[in-house]
C-alpha cells in the first residue's frame, strides 16, 4: 500500500511530472507528503486535498490515500 | 445534473435537449435562471488567442454536485444543471453553463449565483491563457 500524490497546474509544470507514489509512514502528515515527494519550496499559495476533499498541511494521511497540491482555482 | 467535458458546447441547445427529457416537472417551473460564461480575448490587459483549462477529474465532479446541493439546501429550487468545459478552448466559447429552475425567480437567481460563485472559489479547474507571447497561468480569477 502506498500514498498517491497528484499535482495539478502551475505545480504540475514546476515539478515535470503530475503524479508520485509515496510509502506511508505512521504519522505522516500533508506536509510531510510534500517534503518527501516534492522536494522544493511549496510555491505561494498551494492548496492541499486529501483524497477528493479540501484539506490542511497538518492533516494525518494513511496507506491507500490520494493527496494532491494544486494553485488557487480558476475555473468558471 | 452535472457535465465536465472537453467537447464544445451550445448551451441553449443542452438546455433545450435536457428540459425536453426531463421528466417530472411539467407545470410547476415558474422560473428559469441561466448563466452562461464564454471565453473572452481580453483578460488583465492582455490579447488572449486561447485558453487551456485543465481540472481534477473526480473531484470536480464531486464539487460541483456539491455546490448544487448546498444551493438546494439554501433555496427551494427543483432542479439545476452544470456543465463545464476543460481541454483547449478558443474565443467566444462557453466554458461554464448554469441553470436553475424554481416556482419562483428570487430563489432561480440566487441559486444561480450562489453554484457559478462557488464553482469559481471551489471546483477544481486551471486555467492557462495562450498569448502570442506564450502561456501562462491564471493565478487568480476575475
Amino acid at each position: 500500500m502506498s500514498i498517491k500524490v497528484k499535482y495539478f497546474a502551475s505545480i504540475r509544470e514546476a515539478l515535470g511530472r503530475s503524479e508520485d507514489e509515496l510509502a506511508a509512514r505512521p504519522g505522516m502528515t500533508v506536509d510531510q507528503v510534500w517534503q518527501t515527494s516534492a522536494q522544493i519550496a511549496v510555491p505561494a499559495n498551494t492548496i492541499v486535498s486529501v483524497n477528493e476533499e479540501f484539506s490542511h498541511w497538518q492533516q494525518f494521511v494513511s496507506d491507500g490515500d490520494e493527496v494532491a497540491f494544486f494553485p488557487p482555482v480558476t475555473g468558471g | 445534473m452535472v457535465i465536465v467535458s472537453e467537447k464544445a458546447f451550445q448551451p441553449w441547445q443542452v438546455l433545450a435537449d435536457y428540459e425536453s427529457q426531463r421528466a417530472g416537472l411539467q407545470g410547476q417551473i415558474g422560473a428559469s435562471a441561466v448563466f452562461v460564461g464564454t471565453m473572452r480575448t481580453v483578460n488583465q490587459g492582455r490579447t488572449i488567442e486561447a485558453m487551456t483549462l485543465e481540472h481534477y477529474p473526480g473531484m470536480t465532479e464531486k464539487y460541483l454536485k456539491l455546490v448544487c446541493s448546498e444551493a438546494g439546501e439554501k433555496w427551494q429550487i427543483l432542479d439545476s444543471f452544470v456543465q463545464h468545459r476543460y481541454g483547449r478552448i478558443l474565443p467566444d466559447e462557453p466554458i461554464v453553463l448554469v441553470a436553475v429552475w424554481s416556482q419562483h425567480r428570487d430563489s432561480a437567481f440566487k441559486a444561480c449565483r450562489y453554484i457559478i460563485d462557488e464553482l469559481k472559489t471551489r471546483a477544481p479547474f486551471w486555467k492557462q491563457e495562450q498569448t502570442g507571447e506564450g502561456s501562462h497561468w491564471v493565478e487568480k480569477n476575475t
